[in-house]
């Protein structure tokens, strides 16, 4: 008699190992899943949209009538309105990470700085959007101007930001920041030269996604009651204004059939200066990063 | 001079107005910092005083236990469950269908790939989670939906299962990953010793892995379940706008934020019931999703006290 009847065990092993395959390329449909739903939806809106992507939609103003409807209003109020959103943004975000990071004292206060931060991230836009309607549009009487809706985003993204800086700040390692300050450089000048010169790239990258995520937004500009007609572009940050996404959500909501493709040819738009800056973004982390 | 040492210069240069500077950096930053907490302050004061408004004419007992809402006839029925319903329905069938293939994915992301294939899939999942959520509208509306309604003619133009499928596609994206971060910070070390006892990778993914990553696997989910909460414009483009506490997929309904949307870009005239029950209901929505957040962290506290 063997110890090892190599039979049974060839016998069993069989059926385990092919349920291991089938399951392997059920796993792997699962991952493709993603890339096939992606592939699906750009197909989908080129196939709509593509008819109507000319030069006449990109230098037009939107207009009821689905013939000569554009995207050159919400374009512009678009960039306004990350003029305003982008550096609020960064002096609040970066400031916050730096002072987390680097100031910070280990104590109660701080801990609750951070899980403030944490919950804040996790709050819906449509209620970001309530904020901005009930302190920046009413009380600051700021009405649905560029100015509101630019805080209200920026106040949205700064977790993002803070969060992506603070990953940055700490990837310096202890070494560099000791040799800083053992050559005799205070604080500020080791946290300004040293620290933030080496952590720019991670920071980069994070407020780069950030913005892209307040380019697409659209729940908390319809809350904020920003318009979808105007025939003119804002002149100051306290003119209103169209943007991009809000302009794509009232195409969809047209019950003329003929909108639905001027939607999908703004989609386009939205979605190619997406991917730009995405790419930016992934080159700027890929090129960029310091490795110690 | 060279009369002065170099000691003497030292304490000179660290005495003079750059230390004032030097002094000014925390407090400036620490003011830049508050910043954050006023927001939460704001949002909590604005969701608060609005919402007391709100039940200073509406009964707190009627919003909180009616199941109709009705705004637009006579002095309007507020019944927030209707809505909490239409929320439900859409995060129920969301998580029916993204929990599965986001899991997979996870598993085989963190168990069969190569790092080659890792690092093609990987930004893939980032670009899918990076489309605007107008956009994934768009495409429940004119992908989706038409599909659904070849296989069952019952669906309508706005239903809750075209638009719950949609926000399952967006929130896959957070639970592969999420969950592939605490698949592969389970120690190799187990892994192997499975593996080398004999079992396959599918045994060792499912009795040994996925046990040992559950709570980071389960923080992902409730993340999950969080975001879709809060999810607004393909509720509110896919869905349709009718508040309903049925249990009928195949109808149109109206989720808390789909009702946010149609109220503020109707034009909500200040001072009226209706633009206080906007409050209200963010006030519900907020409770909700903070609730799911704390759930989830206490998760992630747990499954990193492990590791």
């Amino acid at each position: 008699m063997t110890l090892v009847d190599k039979d049974i065990i060839a016998k069993k092993r069989t059926g385990r190992q092919s349920r291991n395959q089938i399951f392997k390329w059920l796993f792997f449909l699962c991952t493709m899943f993603g890339l096939a739903v992606l592939i699906l939806l750009i197909a989908d809106t080129l196939m709509d949209g593509w008819s109507r992507l000319n030069l006449d939609f990109l230098t037009n103003f939107n207009s009821s009538r689905a013939e000569s409807a554009g995207f050159f209003g919400a374009i512009v109020g678009s960039l306004w309105l990350m003029l305003v959103t982008t550096p609020v943004a960064i002096v609040l975000s970066v400031g916050t990470a730096l002072y987390l990071e680097e100031y910070a004292p280990k104590n109660k206060f701080t801990e609750f700085i951070k899980i403030n931060i944490s919950n804040l991230a996790g709050v819906p836009s449509v209620v970001f959007g309530l904020l901005g309607l009930a302190m920046f549009v009413r009380a600051l009487a700021l009405g649905n101007s560029v100015l509101a809706a630019g805080l209200t985003l920026a106040l949205m993204i700064l977790p993002v930001i803070v969060v992506a800086s603070q990953e940055a700040i700490r990837a310096v390692p202890a070494s560099v920041r000791e040799a800083s300050i053992g050559m005799g450089a205070t604080k500020w000048q080791t946290v300004s030269r040293i620290i933030l010169p080496a952590a720019i790239p991670g920071i980069i990258t994070g407020i780069i996604l950030a913005i892209s995520r307040a380019i697409g937004e659209t729940a908390p500009l319809v809350v904020i009651g920003v318009p979808t007609t105007l025939l003119v572009t804002p002149s100051s940050v306290f003119d209103s204004f169209q943007a991009m996404p809000m302009q794509i959500y009232s195409w969809v909501k047209m019950p003329n059939e003929e909108f639905q493709y001027i939607a999908a040819a703004g989609i386009i738009v939205l979605l190619v200066i997406l991917l730009l800056m995405n790419s930016v973004a992934i080159f700027i982390r890929n090129k960029f990063t310091n490795r110690y | 001079m060279s009369n002065k040492n170099i000691r003497d210069q030292i304490i000179n240069n660290t005495r003079n107005k750059s230390n004032i500077f030097e002094r000014m950096i925390p407090v400036i930053l620490l003011l830049i910092t508050s910043v954050s907490i006023l927001a939460t302050i704001g949002i909590l004061v604005t969701l608060l005083s609005e919402s007391f408004e709100f039940f200073s004419r509406v009964p707190i007992t009627e919003f909180l236990t009616s199941a109709t809402w009705q705004p637009y006839v006579g002095d309007g029925e507020w019944g927030i469950w209707a809505l909490i319903m239409g929320t439900l329905k859409i995060v129920a069938i969301a998580v029916i269908f993204a929990v599965p293939i986001g899991l997979g994915a996870a598993i085989y992301l963190s168990e069969y790939a190569s790092d080659r294939v890792r690092r093609i899939i990987k930004p893939i999942l980032e670009v899918l989670a990076g489309i605007p959520t107008v956009v994934y509208g768009f495409f429940a509306i004119n992908f989706v939906n038409p599909i659904l309604q070849g296989i069952y003619s019952g669906f309508g133009l706005y239903n809750a299962v075209s638009a719950g499928i949609v926000v399952g596609i967006m929130i896959i994206p957070m639970i592969a990953s999420l969950s592939e971060d605490a698949m592969s910070s389970v120690p190799t070390a187990m892994r192997e010793g499975s593996l080398g006892m004999g079992a396959t990778r599918l045994e060792t993914a499912i009795r040994v892995v996925i046990p040992a990553a559950f709570s980071g696997i389960v923080a992902s989910f409730v993340l999950a379940i969080s975001r879709a909460i809060g999810e607004t414009m393909i509720v509110s483009i896919a869905a349709g706008s009718m508040p309903n506490a049925s249990f009928d997929v195949t109808e149109p309904l109206q989720t808390m934020t789909g009702f946010i949307v149609q109220i503020t870009s109707g034009d909500a005239a200040f001072g009226t019931d209706l633009y206080y029950s906007l409050f209200a209901v963010g006030m519900m929505l907020f409770i909700m999703t903070l609730l799911m957040n704390v759930i989830a962290s206490w998760f992630t506290k747990r499954f990193k006290e492990e590791y």
